[in-house]
């Protein structure tokens, strides 16, 4: 912990989305096919707010600043706060009416030349998925576009000199991972309890600046950013029609419980009669 | 075109969506126990102190997050929509912390402000009496100058967090007339300082109501807290600029739930096959409730900006907005329980307690009358 390397830079990606618990009231925009983001307050991204709880935690056990940025409209400051109230040092806010109709890539891209602007860095994080679009793309996009390791669904952390020790979630189990620094790392939700921001965080939050950066303070053409820079396009938004095999078990309740449970040790979701769990 | 901003400020925001999301983890579970058993749960003072919420209006420097009270307000808000008592405990808290902050010497703010935020123990400031609450300069509680100091002599009554206060603030007589009261900060543990019974509440179950018992209780003369004299002053200004607006801001608290609890049972009930939220007498009473939470909800905001303007007339738009609020949560969570039917009457709809909390928030920080002295004297005067 005490080693004399320069001070650690972590650098946090987030995203503002609309509040979750209010999808209800989100309504798609039957023109345009996007979602109308008006309706419902912006938060932070909750996955995103695992990575600023996890780089808060880094930075308290091996020291270091963290940077935390998104690429938003300007009322994105707002989430910004939030991450400083959270812990974060710094926040830069990438807005510019040119990055809007961004697909995951030119998302990416302007995220790289940001991280770029910012200088040396040890440690990219990120949500593993946001809640809006749910792609998992941006993260692992912008490690390959800074052409360095990626790390997804990290569960807990270690910095061991130049080297990111993860222990990361997987379909079924978890796998130990190590990659050199720099490296970038999406963090699963099941890795901490990301805290409430504190009021003396928001306070102390009141008093940082946060930079607007362009298209152009970074260094990008307006072909490669927004819509213009998406090779994405979408089409069509529906809800697939669901089609499920439905069966009603007749009888009383003794009788459909005994059913019920033939049928599922027939399909061997539970264990032949006798097994260990049968009643 | 000319602006005038009805949107709260971002920190202000971020500290709604906190307190919202703290009331739901934190205080949530507890409400009923606090129903049930009529007392407050401890092991919530550090988990206020925690998130910050003991140390609102308190300057940074002494541990505080200094964000004000709008924010106070949305906070308190948050917090009563869950539990008006909990919501009780924190504003009276806010209280004493605002008295110290404005009448403490340094040596005062240095020692009492970082723990109440710290919440090493709970604030209250105890001015009512049995003589009546509303007759300030009728107590009979008096401290007269002895070695050293003070001695207190007198009881108080109906005082919040009275058994969880670590130094309460206690003001009683040292003469007579408005120059007549002073203010003191009594220490936990001092001699002929004891707490007297827990009262046992119709509403706001669950926060602590007591009485505090003074007998030749001897107070240091640096606990004197302002010059003596100005008892009277301090105790008007703590009530009027964080006791009124605290009191009204969980009137708000409570509107919400009344408004939350109306919806979701008119909607869900069901009469002549059809939820009864199609019936135009739910509605009226519905948009009546909205009318009382939205005049209620301006009133607050606006008197509580005033008062980080640090304008002078923010009291008597503390004084309208806590009458109105009060007022406005006992119609309303009538209209709510009238909804509900039988349902109303019963221990598990949340409803009929939102009744009985606003009906309590009527005389706790002045009463309606009182309310109304103040407001036609501004008019009148
Ligand atoms: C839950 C709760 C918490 C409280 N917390 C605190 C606390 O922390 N600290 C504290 O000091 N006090 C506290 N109080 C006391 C509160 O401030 C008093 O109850 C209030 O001031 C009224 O005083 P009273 O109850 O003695 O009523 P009284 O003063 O006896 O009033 C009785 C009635 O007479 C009316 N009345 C009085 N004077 C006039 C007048 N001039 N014109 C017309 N009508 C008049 C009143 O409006 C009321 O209707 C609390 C009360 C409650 C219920």
């Amino acid at each position: 912990m005490t080693m004399k390397t320069p001070s650690r830079r972590y650098i946090v990606c987030l995203k503002p989305v609309p509040d979750p618990s209010r999808f209800d009231k989100l309504r798609l925009d039957p023109e345009t096919m996007l979602l109308r983001r008006g309706d419902v307050p912006q938060v932070v991204n909750p996955g995103d707010r695992h990575a600023i709880e996890a780089a808060v935690d880094l930075k308290k056990r091996f020291g270091g600043t963290i940077a935390c940025l998104t690429m938003a409209p300007p009322d994105a400051r707002e989430q910004l706060e939030e991450a400083l109230a959270m812990g974060c040092d710094r926040a830069c806010l990438l807005t510019d009416r040119a990055f809007a109709g961004a697909d995951t890539l030119a998302t990416a891209r302007a995220l790289a030349a940001a991280v770029r602007k910012l200088g040396r860095f040890d440690l990219i994080l990120c949500g593993c998925y946001s809640a809006d679009g749910s792609t998992g793309q941006v993260g692992p996009q912008l490690a390959e576009l800074l052409g360095i390791p990626d790390l997804t669904h990290a569960l807990s952390l270690r910095l061991q000199g130049r080297r990111l020790q993860a222990r990361c979630g997987l379909q079924d189990g978890t796998a130990a991972l190590e990659a050199g620094l720099p490296a970038l790392v999406s963090l699963d939700p099941r890795a901490n309890v990301p805290p409430l921001p504190p009021m003396r965080g928001i306070s102390g939050a009141l008093a940082k600046k946060i930079p607007a950066w362009s298209a152009a303070d970074l260094g990008l053409a307006p072909a490669e950013v927004g819509l213009a820079g998406s090779p994405t396009r979408m089409l069509n938004v529906f809800t697939p029609a669901a089609g499920r095999k439905g069966e009603i078990l007749q009888g009383s309740a003794n009788e459909v419980a005994a059913q019920l449970l033939e049928k599922l040790r027939g399909e061997k979701i539970l264990p032949a009669r006798g097994g260990k769990g049968s009643s | 075109m000319l602006d005038m901003n009805f949107d709260f400020p971002n920190p202000v925001r971020i500290v709604q969506r906190t307190a919202r999301d703290f009331a739901r983890q934190a205080v949530a579970p507890l409400v009923a126990g606090m129903e049930e058993t009529g007392r407050f749960p401890k092991s919530l003072v550090p988990k206020m102190a925690e998130v910050g919420l003991l140390g609102l209006v308190t300057p940074r420097r002494y541990g505080g997050s200094e964000l004000g009270f709008l924010a106070r307000t949305v906070a308190l808000q948050e917090i009563g929509r869950v539990s008006a008592a909990v919501a009780c405990a924190l504003q009276v808290h806010h209280m004493q912390a605002a008295a110290i902050q404005d009448w403490g010497t340094p040596a005062q703010k240095e020692k009492y402000l970082p723990r109440l935020c710290r919440g090493e123990f709970l604030g209250t400031v105890a001015v009512t009496e049995p003589t009546g609450g509303s007759d300030l300069l009728g107590m009979a509680t008096t401290a007269v100058p002895a070695a050293g100091g003070y001695a207190l002599n007198g009881s108080k009554c109906f005082i919040t967090n009275a058994h969880l206060a670590g130094a309460p603030v206690v003001i009683a007589k040292t003469g007579e007339g408005s120059r007549g009261l002073s203010a003191f900060i009594v220490e936990k543990g001092t001699r002929g300082f004891a707490p007297g019974r827990e009262e046992r509440k119709m509403g706001l179950r669950g926060a602590d109501t007591g009485e505090l018992f003074f007998k030749n209780c001897r107070v240091p003369e640096q606990n004197l807290l302002g010059d003596e004299g100005e008892g009277m002053k301090a105790a008007l200004k703590t009530i009027g600029e964080a006791g009124r607006p605290g009191m009204a801001a969980i009137a708000l608290g409570i509107l919400d739930a009344a408004l939350d609890e109306a919806v979701k049972f008119s909607k869900s009930r069901n009469l002549y096959g059809k939820p009864i939220s199609n019936i135009q007498a739910i509605q009226w009473s519905i948009a009546d409730i909205l009318v009382d939470l939205e005049t209620s909800k301006l009133l607050c905001y606006r008197a509580s900006w005033l008062k980080d303007q640090g304008r002078e007339d923010c009291a008597t738009a503390m004084t309208l907005a806590k009458l109105h609020a009060t007022e406005a949560a006992c119609r309303a969570t009538r209209k709510a329980l009238e909804i509900h039917g039988g349902c109303g009457a019963m221990l598990e709809f949340p409803v009929q307690r939102l009744w009985r909390d606003a009906m309590v928030c009527v005389s706790a920080g002045g009463t309606t009358e009182i309310g109304k002295i103040v407001l036609s004297r501004s008019v009148l005067a």
